[in-house]
């Protein structure tokens, strides 16, 4: 039987369908949506919010998608250590949501950044990542306006001291410098993982490193663990 | 008292019509076809009409002859936008528009708004945008004010692109002074569908319903179309700032998506946009297309401020906002649909059988005019003027013995290649997400992008270009090479090209000079276009781009769009290895008349531009797509090209 | 009473405020000497019905804590203003420009 992995829909995601086929590309997986509307999670086993601008995100990424009825279960899905990716504007609502710690800032260079981006995996202790070897660099795009991960010092020291910097930015040496580091975030951080190691949420879209056509296919690994955890 | 404050009682006088921009002769005519006086509202309506943004009055006649037919062609010009058949069923809706205006006054506002009604241009014909290009023109960067307008526009462009979640996969940039006062804001969006889901914008039979779909409706823009458009540009117009556009990306999201469900579901008999000219334009064109008239009652239109009399309702420009036919029996579903996407659907009124736009404000009638007199009975103005002397001057231009001697000419390569309009574009394309919904086999900084069409081998090559210099020193030839260049750009990424968009802004056609450009670029256009095979299937015109600094260039922009039948046969840019031999195809020889090489490192504009040899052109294009298709071709560029890459990109802080 | 309540929102003092920066770079390259210490932050007015004052400003505060602010980067203040017939009817009445 497959594993049904629901993509949570808000009404100014826009790389739904991107995460959709990222997730049916997997064997043994079906994605189905889930409406920001609904209070129903049809079942599934794993969750990912997608990247896009939730809604409109003029006041601040993420922030009123947090409130929307389909919200209230994907943080009970979580907390009871069900798998939920959040990429993009997901990243952004699971800090606002509070699932994880820190915030996401306009970028340092004020203007939007889309773009190759080497990444540095800094943990494999979560589903999503375990099948790359640690310390692997891999390439995904960047394409965001708010990525800029700051937290508190306490926060940011605990999170690694835990491992749970799951990606940094780095330049294709793996050298972590301010020159690879798109958006201004505090020691390079692109992506976090939460203390049960269930959630994932960062900046870098995996869903747009599916295929060599395009550019880069590093990021089938993230949506293959994802369903692995949740079958 | 301005246009945008007359309320409906005004006396049309001769200083209001003038106000209107509308001849005297115009004004007969329009007293003739009515059989009495306008009010002011109905003054307002046919000012905008017959306004050359939505009339062409100066440019339909020419425009006819340009070709629009072919076996590809599956939607030709007068509808929201175009359509060509990419085979497997599928067919892509394209189409470019200019936004200079608007984009003059308030850079990030305008540039937003271009690309919201381009997009909507798109998607109500059922076609889910997938690509967005952009042509812009600025003064040179050493100006602040051109920085000012490239930082903006671009953030503009990004923006709303971005939210919308429709990539930016390409585009050009130039800056010249002729833009100074001037720029060019043209945007391009390209759609996909399968070819049953073409929507047209009709109204079907009488008694259907008309329902306004979307935002509501502000001062946003009153008389944008027909003053803003159709006028030059002087410093009062910065003082228009208020009636400016402003756009909301999000809303347009839910606009877009709300469209396509109600086409796929079928909940709707036709759809069009109500971006420029309101609601005026959109439903008397629709009523046009259909042979039918409509009757419209302005108390209904959902308002965002208090006191709008029919004119501004009428006249309003407000973005995001969609025109909707729509019978009872499809009413549920329509209303469901739009409630489902948190948009508010309103019908407003309903077609009828009499021919006439009618409007009301609850009982009373406020306007009452044949459909026709709107649509059909725009005045066409045909001149025939002299070629211009200017030209005879820039076209004598010789090199002159030795001209040459003393330069270095690594030098002037390195000059060259850090020439703002050469240099790479990284600065203003890493503002544009150009991967989003994971179609981009090849983005922005190349001769063409490139997009798969998911679940076929197939890909569509996309490229927009344009030279102003060469239109200003030789017209005709400089529109046939704009149409020449773009096809080059697609063989060089080994796509076949299939039809033209076209983009043309010009200056004021009333004055010879300008129309002469026009003219001849027209014709240019469209010999190379039939020589080509790439008929022009929709497109726009921008006259007027002039300020105190004269004319822009002649600039007709070139969208065009192109085939792969194979992905994996494409030709790849940077696919060159060591030891790999050069080859030169086609080619003029040596020719430096109206190049890139006088303009930045000489400071001359002057001479002709290479001639345009179409038949050699069309030969190249099969050679190199034959060459790919014997997998003997491992990169190719086109030979005119910006650089693809360069230690500096150029950008606003430049030149500071 | 009716409330017209403003809600200023800006980051919190220390945190990297890039636009603040930029702002303050453009100024000082256009000629403004001795201007520091720039950050942007948000202005937000709105209109709340019925209760006592207490209880609005209680109900404010949530809103910013819940939605308006981010308590993690931001910090939030805001002031009531009881509205008046006078303002009311310039708002209900108002001709734009």
């Amino acid at each position: 039987m497959s594993v049904r992995i629901g993509v949570v829909r808000f009404p100014g995601t826009n790389c739904d369908r991107d995460v959709f086929d990222a997730v049916g590309s997997v064997e043994g997986s079906e994605p189905v949506w889930l409406w920001h509307k609904e209070r129903d999670l049809e079942g599934v086993r794993g969750i990912v919010l997608a990247g896009g601008f939730s809604f409109g995100d003029y006041l601040r990424a993420g922030a009123i998608a947090r409130f929307s009825p389909i919200m209230e279960e994907v943080v009970a899905f979580a907390r009871r250590g069900g798998p939920v990716l959040g990429i993009c504007n997901g990243f952004q609502i699971l800090t606002e949501a509070g699932l994880l710690p820190g915030a996401l800032m306009r970028n340092d260079r004020i203007t939007f950044v889309c773009r190759d981006q080497w990444l540095k995996v800094e943990t494999t202790d979560t589903p999503f990542t375990r099948h790359y070897s640690a310390g692997q660099l891999v390439r995904y795009t960047v394409a965001h306006g708010e990525g800029n991960y700051v937290a508190e010092e306490e926060v940011l020291d605990r999170l690694e001291e835990e491992g749970r910097v799951a990606f940094r930015y780095v330049d294709e040496t793996g050298a972590a410098t301010d020159a690879a580091n798109p958006n201004g975030s505090l020691r390079n951080i692109a992506g976090i993982r939460d203390e049960g190691g269930n959630i994932l949420g960062l900046m870098p879209h995996p869903d747009r490193a599916m295929s060599e056509l395009l550019g880069s296919g590093d990021g089938a690994p993230v949506f293959r663990g994802l369903v692995e955890a949740a079958a | 008292m301005s246009p945008a404050t007359a309320l409906r009682d005004q006396p049309v006088t001769d200083d209001l019509v003038e106000a209107h921009g509308i001849t005297p002769a115009e004004y007969q005519r329009i007293v003739d076809l009515l059989g009495r006086e306008p009010n002011v509202t109905e003054l307002g309506v046919f000012s905008l009409m017959w306004s050359e943004h939505c009339g062409y009055k100066y440019s339909r006649a020419r425009l006819a002859e340009l070709p629009t037919e072919g076996p590809q062609v599956v939607q030709g010009p007068g509808e929201n936008a175009g359509a060509v058949d990419v085979g497997e069923g599928l067919a892509v809706v394209f189409k470019m528009e200019s936004h200079n205006h608007p984009s003059a006054v308030e850079p990030y506002q305008g540039a937003a708004t271009g690309v919201g009604g381009i997009l909507r241009d798109v998607f109500t014909m059922g076609a889910r945008p997938i690509a967005l290009l952009d042509s812009l023109r600025f003064g040179e960067l050493s100006d602040p004010h051109a920085r000012y307008l490239f930082r903006n526009v671009v953030r503009g462009i990004g923006d709303y692109g971005n939210c919308v979640g429709v990539p930016t996969v390409g585009g050009e940039v130039v800056f010249d002074d002729a833009y100074r006062g001037n720029p060019l804001v043209n945007a391009m969006c390209v759609g996909l569908l399968r070819h049953d889901e073409l929507t047209k914008g009709a109204t079907g039979a009488p008694g259907n319903g008309v329902y306004v779909l979307g935002a509501s409706t502000g001062r946003d823009g009153i008389h944008g179309a027909s003053l803003l458009a159709s006028s030059e540009l002087s410093d009062d117009t910065l003082e228009s700032r208020p009636t400016v556009q402003v756009g909301d990306p999000f809303s347009e999201k839910l606009l877009l998506e709300a469209t396509l469900e109600l086409i796929e579901r079928d909940a709707v008999i036709g759809i069009q946009d109500m971006g420029a000219a309101g609601l005026t334009s959109s439903s008397s064109e629709m009523a046009s297309r259909s042979g039918t008239g409509i009757a419209i009652d302005v108390a209904r239109v959902p308002r965002r401020e208090p006191a709008m009399p029919p004119y501004e309702v009428l006249l309003s420009e407000s973005q995001e906002r969609m025109l909707v036919v729509a019978d009872d029996a499809k009413e549920p579903l329509l209303m469901e649909i739009a409630e489902k996407w948190d948009l508010p659907c309103t019908r407003i009124g309903e077609v009828t059988g009499d021919g006439t736009w009618r409007v009301v404000e609850d009982e009373v009638e406020v306007c009452s005019i044949p459909v026709a007199a709107l649509v059909d009975e725009v005045p066409k103005y045909v001149r025939e003027v002299g070629r211009p002397a200017y030209l005879d001057e820039v076209q004598a231009w010789e090199p002159e013995e030795g001209w040459l001697a003393g330069r270095d000419p690594l030098d002037d390569l390195a000059t060259l290649l850090a020439a703002p309009t050469i240099a790479c574009k990284r600065w203003a394309w890493e503002q544009y997400d150009h991967h989003v919904q994971t179609n981009t086999v090849l983005g922005p900084g190349a001769d063409a992008a490139v997009l798969r069409l998911r679940g076929t081998r197939r890909g569509i090559a996309l490229t927009v270009d344009g030279n102003g210099r060469w239109v200003w020193c030789d017209p005709r030839t400089g529109g046939a090479l704009a149409v020449a260049e773009a096809a080059r750009n697609l063989a060089a990424v080994g796509a076949k090209p299939l039809a033209v968009t076209d983009c043309l802004n010009f200056g004021n056609p009333e004055k010879d000079r300008v129309y002469y450009q026009f003219v001849e670029a027209i014709r240019g256009i469209a010999e190379a276009c039939r020589a080509l095979g790439t008929p022009v299937v929709s497109g726009n015109v921008s006259f007027y781009n002039e300020s105190s600094t004269g004319a822009v260039h002649p600039t007709p922009t070139i969208g065009m769009v192109g085939i792969l039948e194979d992905l994996e046969k494409r030709i790849r840019p940077d696919g060159a290895l060591p030891g790999d031999i050069l080859v030169e195809l086609g080619g003029t020889g040596a020719h430096l008349g109206a190049s890139s090489f006088l303009k930045e490192v000489v400071g001359t504009v002057a001479g002709r531009p290479p001639a345009a040899d179409l038949e050699a052109e069309a030969a190249a294009g099969d050679a190199v797509r034959a060459l790919s298709a014997a997998g003997l071709v491992r990169a190719a560029r086109e030979r005119a090209s910006s650089s693809p890459s360069s230690a500096r990109p150029a950008s606003p802080d430049d030149g500071a | 009473m009716n409330a017209r309540v403003e809600v200023f929102v800006q980051l919190k003092p220390g945190m990297l405020d890039p636009q603040g920066e930029t702002l303050e770079r453009a100024l000082e390259s256009m000629g403004y000497e001795g201007v520091s210490g720039m950050r942007v932050g948000k202005w937000i007015t709105f209109a709340v019905e019925g209760g006592e004052r207490a209880e609005i400003e209680g109900r404010v505060d949530e809103m910013c804590r819940r939605l308006l602010a981010n308590p993690v980067i931001e910090t939030y203040r805001y002031g009531l203003a009881e509205a008046g017939l006078e303002e009311t009817a310039a708002d209900g009445g108002e001709e734009a420009r």
